[in-house]
């Protein structure tokens, strides 16, 4: 193996090389494609699947929304369609019973689900948001960037049922100067004052909630709109290592059986399940990510034959000069290594050309895509992947070498040398 | 220096069989320049690639500079042929995308010497054979008889105990001829042993001893009187 090391034998392989320029071009082409297509396929999926993981990262994976309908079934003497209605006792009876549930959080709104939206007030400014009754937990499901000298509605809040409110930039904007520091400010909800204790950073990727939207105690929504114990819906976090699908079923049969239901009334309680959607699209980029791979590698290794059959064909028009550099005192074993190598070297200067190519469009692409409505974001191939290919290349490019190598030490000298 | 006893070689075609050489037996001394004369046929460019372990004879001995050239396999043969052998062909046999001075380095190459050792080396031999000037040309930039001194100089830049040249003025016209038996007459005076593989007999007649071949064996061995080519030129 020493000459692999040796200086002499790259600058002849190199000279042998570089000096057929046409011949190396085209070898070369085939597996600079191949790497490329490797590299800009799965760097866009990955892209893809970055772009999803990111629109899903403020809110709670495995997280889902319950609410109530009405019933469809007759059962224990109440007639169809009754009009069903969440109560806070929900939620600890749900926490008690199913233990794969990490985080509830009831919640109630006004402004949405076809109830008109709160006229929110100050000075002579004025403007309609809706407005969310929220626990603390809520934020654990569905986390809130408050922007700095801000907070979150805490356990004190509830406690005391505090006129306080987190305000979305938007409501800020509208309803404040712009050097003015909303915090401690006062805001009117429907003829209420509220003291401003944050503003919620809008997050768009998110893809729920908005800009405008208000967040006051659970507590304190429930003295100003008298709604009792009543929940509009759950958000709930299952623990990461559940049957997302499997938690909502259990919570559903809860429910039914909670609220009277008939066991097989399906359409009582609505549900979105984000876990379900979620693993759907990861599932899809999983996919799209697999195919990259397999036709990626199916490029490469389409490339890396072009590779053998040029240097099968170019072994045929060398035989001559192999016969020559044997008559010369080469060794079979320095012919074939010089064969072998020169495919190993080609497919590497093509691999490393392809993956610069491929990395530049990739660059080029991240920059195309920085600014549209779509998820994606920083397409990239990790390193192990492409040190991967580079091995792969290698090692089928020894492979596919030692065939013209060993076609080329098959010809005896003399008859190399006859050969016109 | 080459010592040759009992030769035998013969080539299967198909179901017949061509005796080539029958019995072949001679010996070369150090210093000499010898002619292999013999028509097409006469088993001479068999012989010389048995000389030159290009090819194997299928009975007799072969010993050459003491050392007994036996069991070769390729291996060894490519050992024995870049210590011992140096080869002049009639097509030349340059690599044409090898310069003059690259292809005078390659026998160098395989001697595992570095490559500005090499490169020093060529020039030198390039020198001798008067064309320091071309040493950057690519084969197909040089004439005929350049290419042979190329060929020439490169079978002489690894030193060889032998220098074989097969047909050197095949290809090149008389004047050319005469300035490459000049080239390799004057080797000869440097003390090294040649033979040359030749039909012709004036360039048989510039050597110093004629090997006549016909039908596989040797029917007249003569010293003759050399006639310089630099006379011709």
């Amino acid at each position: 193996m020493r000459f692999i090391f040796d200086r002499n034998t790259w600058q002849e392989i190199f000279g042998s090389i570089s000096k057929n320029k046409i011949r190396t071009i085209i070898t070369i082409i085939g597996v600079l494609w191949g790497i490329f297509i490797y590299i800009a396929l799965s760097g866009a999926a990955k892209g893809m699947d970055n772009g999803f993981e990111s629109m899903f990262e403020s809110i709670a994976r495995n997280s889902m929304f319950v609410w109530a309908q009405s019933t469809s079934m007759p059962h224990e003497g109440y007639k169809t369609g009754r009009q069903l209605q969440l109560k806070l006792e929900d939620a600890t009876t749900m926490e008690n019973r199913i233990p794969e549930l990490q985080y509830i959080a009831p919640r109630n709104v006004k402004g949405f689900f076809g109830s008109t939206p709160a006229s929110i007030g100050r000075a002579n400014k004025s403007g309609s948001y809706p407005v969310f009754g929220d626990f603390p937990v809520f934020t654990k499901i569905a986390p809130k960037k408050i922007y700095d000298g801000g907070r979150f509605i805490n356990d004190e809040d509830i406690d005391q049922a505090r006129k306080v409110a987190v305000i979305g930039e938007r409501t800020q904007q509208e309803l404040f100067e712009k050097d003015e520091d909303p915090i401690g400010g006062y805001i009117k909800i429907d003829d209420v004052y509220f003291q401003v204790v944050g503003v919620h950073k809008f997050d768009a990727s998110g893809g729920f909630g908005g800009d405008g939207d208000i967040f006051i105690p659970f507590t304190t929504f429930r003295r100003l709109y008298n709604t009792g114990d009543d929940v509009g819906w759950f958000s709930i976090a299952a623990h990461d290592d559940v049957d997302v699908v499997k938690v909502e079923e259990n919570i559903k049969a809860l429910l039914r059986n909670l609220h009277r239901v008939h066991p097989e009334d399906e359409r009582a309680f609505g549900s979105f399940n984000l876990g379900e959607a979620f693993n759907r699209i990861i599932g899809f980029s999983k996919g799209i990510t697999f195919l990259s791979l397999i036709v990626g590698i199916a490029t490469i290794l389409a490339g890396v034959i072009g590779i053998g059959n040029i240097l099968l064909i170019s072994v045929k028009e060398r035989t001559k000069e192999l016969g020559v550099r044997r008559a010369l005192g080469a060794t079979p074993a320095e012919v074939r290594n010089q064969i072998i190598l020169e495919s190993v070297f080609l497919t590497m200067i093509a691999g490393i050309i392809g993956i610069i190519l491929g990395a530049a469009t990739l660059s080029l692409i991240n920059s195309f895509t920085q600014n549209i409505d779509f998820p994606y974001t920083n397409p990239t191939v990790p390193i192990p992947y492409v040190l991967g290919a580079l091995a792969i290349m290698v090692i089928l490019g020894t492979l596919i070498g030692l065939i013209p190598a060993q076609r080329a030490v098959s010809i005896k000298p003399i008859d190399a040398l006859r050969e016109e | 220096m080459i010592e040759i006893k009992d030769l035998h070689k013969s080539y299967k075609m198909g179901s017949n069989s061509l005796h080539v050489l029958k019995g072949i037996n001679f010996s070369v001394k150090e210093g000499e320049l010898v002619a292999i004369m013999g028509s097409s046929g006469s088993g001479k460019s068999t012989l010389l690639n048995i000389l030159g372990m290009l090819d194997e004879a299928n009975s007799g001995e072969y010993t050459l500079d003491g050392v007994p050239i036996k069991d070769l396999n390729e291996t060894k043969a490519a050992k024995y042929r870049n210590k011992f052998l140096g080869f002049v062909f009639q097509s030349f046999n340059l690599i044409n995308y090898k310069n003059a001075m690259e292809n005078v380095a390659l026998p160098l190459y395989y001697q595992k010497m570095g490559r500005k050792e090499r490169q020093e080396k060529a020039l030198k031999y390039l020198g001798q054979v008067g064309l320091t000037e071309w040493a950057t040309h690519l084969p197909n930039e040089l004439s005929g008889g350049q290419k042979q001194r190329v060929a020439i100089a490169r079978a002489m830049a690894a030193e060889p105990k032998v220098l074989l040249a097969d047909e050197p003025t095949g290809a090149l016209d008389s004047t050319t001829s005469f300035e490459v038996m000049d080239l390799i007459q004057k080797i000869n005076d440097q003390g090294n042993t040649i033979l040359v593989v030749t039909h012709e007999d004036d360039i048989a007649h510039m050597c110093k001893r004629i090997v006549h071949l016909k039908d596989g064996v040797i029917v007249k061995d003569e010293k003759v009187k050399q006639v310089r080519a630099s006379e011709y030129v």
